[in-house]
């Protein structure tokens, strides 16, 4: 196996609510890149990167970071998880209650340095709050303590589990800027869980769609989302928000992006395989969109 | 009578304080283990830390003299190889009133390691540091409030203890003769004023242990877990 990939052969039998699935993933990811793990809720991205960071055991298989093993299960290998040189970045943040802003980035570090906390602090914009308590922050800020927490363990991997799901969309765009500076400044091969689209294409330069506990697609996210095949002037993918009939035709509402609502109208045989909640792609053959700045 | 006053209440602050430091020290590994142990008898072990809660002092008080007695093997072994006799001494009295006050340590430390979200203990493994050092400085100072009331119970328990000490100890001034017990014996003697003496203490460190944990808790309240 090359130095600068990571393999993952894996296969843990899961449970959830909607009974036993079996996630059988199977990925090779280049080093320093920032990839997204796409899916519906249940599909087993938590699952994959908690077993990446060593905190649930698959019931068999390989994962590899380049030359170093860090879990076989012929060979009987299972690096713990303090062993493995990865952060992960948990979805309620896990700061430490009892320790302040700076502590909790003190904590991160293998060999203390005062001058990184400070560097960390001032790129995420915490200074003012080093002082602070976890409580008496607002959710953009416990992020941002979270993602320097993760950085100051200075990784190899950096695994963030839904990262902005807690936000409302005006902060998530924000911070989508910070997380892209976070795999900048660690130079990390970053792994992000995300069921945004508009978070997958704006940020990852890979993307591995898990379905059921199993990957179905993975390449570059333009690639994965849309469909080559259709010579269309325009495309448009998202996600089915509503079905209206309206006389002989039906109104499709699609939602993509950042909240943006597209109607598209069906005819009965165009809607007989859709329903709500389908990802789908709009496309228009017949006419050139014209495009303009907006003022 | 101030000799044996302070003396009964030096034996009643030595037990209480004894018991307390002992039981802290076998508590916290105890409620870690209890917390996140998959031993499948765990419910077990559960019930029997709890019996002390439920069963009458001289049932627990019954038991140990069984056990302390030389007729069986552990009171004969402790008297063969060692010379020691527990039974009516303040070290058999200890070590009856650890066990009685086992659950007073033991409920609020493991509930309030229960409380914690998985995710604080695996987010310190992550981040390269190992299960004491969670434990010590994660784990723990988020757990606080349930270290001082488990303190401040097991204590308060302890200098109230009566029955136990009675079945274990006896009456024996300056050795297991405990404020509780000169309570009743003096009460019995119709020696009012000396009850009285020791039934004020007893309220009145009873009253301060238990305003100090709800004032110290209502401090934490606002530590929510992140």
């Amino acid at each position: 196996m090359a130095d600068h990939l990571i393999e993952i052969d894996i296969e843990k039998m899961m449970v959830t609510v909607n009974g036993p699935v079996n996630l059988a993933v199977k990925a090779v990811i280049r080093k320093g890149e920032l990839v997204a793990i796409f899916g519906s809720s249940g599909a087993g991205k938590t699952t994959l990167l908690r077993i990446l960071a060593g905190l649930i055991k698959p019931d068999r298989g390989l994962i590899k970071f380049g030359d170093l093993v860090l879990f076989d299960s012929e060979k009987q290998i299972n690096i713990a998880p303090q062993n493995r040189n990865i952060s992960l970045m948990f979805q309620d943040y896990a700061l430490f209650p009892n320790m302040t802003v700076e502590q909790n980035i003190q904590f991160a570090q293998p060999v203390r340095n005062c001058k990184e906390v400070d560097k960390l602090l001032s790129v995420f914009g915490l200074a003012e709050f080093r002082k602070r308590k976890p409580n008496g922050l607002s959710g953009g800020q416990k992020q941002r303590v979270a993602l320097a927490r993760a950085l100051a363990r200075k990784p190899q991997l950096l695994l963030l589990d839904e990262p902005l799901s807690a936000l409302d969309s005006e902060m998530r765009t924000k911070l989508q800027n910070e997380i892209a500076q976070a795999h900048l400044l660690s130079g990390a091969t970053t792994l992000l869980v995300s069921h945004d689209l508009n978070e997958v294409f704006r940020l990852a330069s890979h993307v591995v769609c898990i379905e059921n506990g199993i990957v179905s697609r993975s390449g570059k996210p333009g690639d994965v989302f849309s469909d080559d095949s259709i010579s269309g002037k325009v495309q448009i993918t998202g996600q089915i928000a509503a079905i209206e009939k309206n006389d002989i035709i039906n109104i499709v509402t699609v939602i993509s992006g950042n909240n943006q609502i597209t109607k598209v109208i069906a005819f009965e045989n165009d809607i007989e395989n859709l329903k709500i909640g389908d990802r789908v792609i709009a496309f228009t053959k017949a006419f050139n969109p014209i495009i303009s700045k907006l003022s | 009578m101030d000799t044996v006053f302070a003396q009964t209440l030096w034996i009643t602050f030595k037990l209480a304080v004894s018991t307390t430091v002992i039981l802290i020290l076998i508590g916290l590994p105890f409620a870690y283990w209890l917390t996140y142990s998959r031993f499948r008898l765990k419910p077990f072990v559960e019930a029997l830390v709890s019996m002390p809660m439920v069963l009458p002092p001289s049932v627990i008080g019954y038991y140990m003299l069984v056990i302390y007695s030389p007729r069986n093997w552990f009171g004969a072994w402790l008297a063969q190889v060692f010379d020691i006799r527990l039974a009516f001494t303040f070290g058999g009295v200890l070590i009856a009133s650890v066990i009685f006050s086992l659950p007073f340590m033991i409920q609020p430390l493991y509930n309030g390691l229960r409380s914690l979200p998985d995710s604080l203990r695996e987010a310190s493994y992550t981040l390269g540091k190992s299960k004491s050092v969670t434990f010590l400085r994660v784990l723990l100072p988020a757990i606080k409030p349930s270290v001082i009331t488990a303190v401040a119970l097991t204590f308060a328990h302890s200098i109230g203890e009566f029955g136990i000490v009675l079945m274990v100890g006896g009456n024996m001034p300056g050795e297991t003769r405990v404020a509780s017990i000169a309570i009743y014996d003096e009460v019995q003697s119709l020696n009012f004023s000396a009850a009285n003496q020791y039934a004020f203490i007893l309220f009145a460190v009873s009253f301060v242990l238990l305003a100090t944990i709800y004032s110290v808790n209502k401090k934490y309240e606002t530590w929510q877990i992140i």
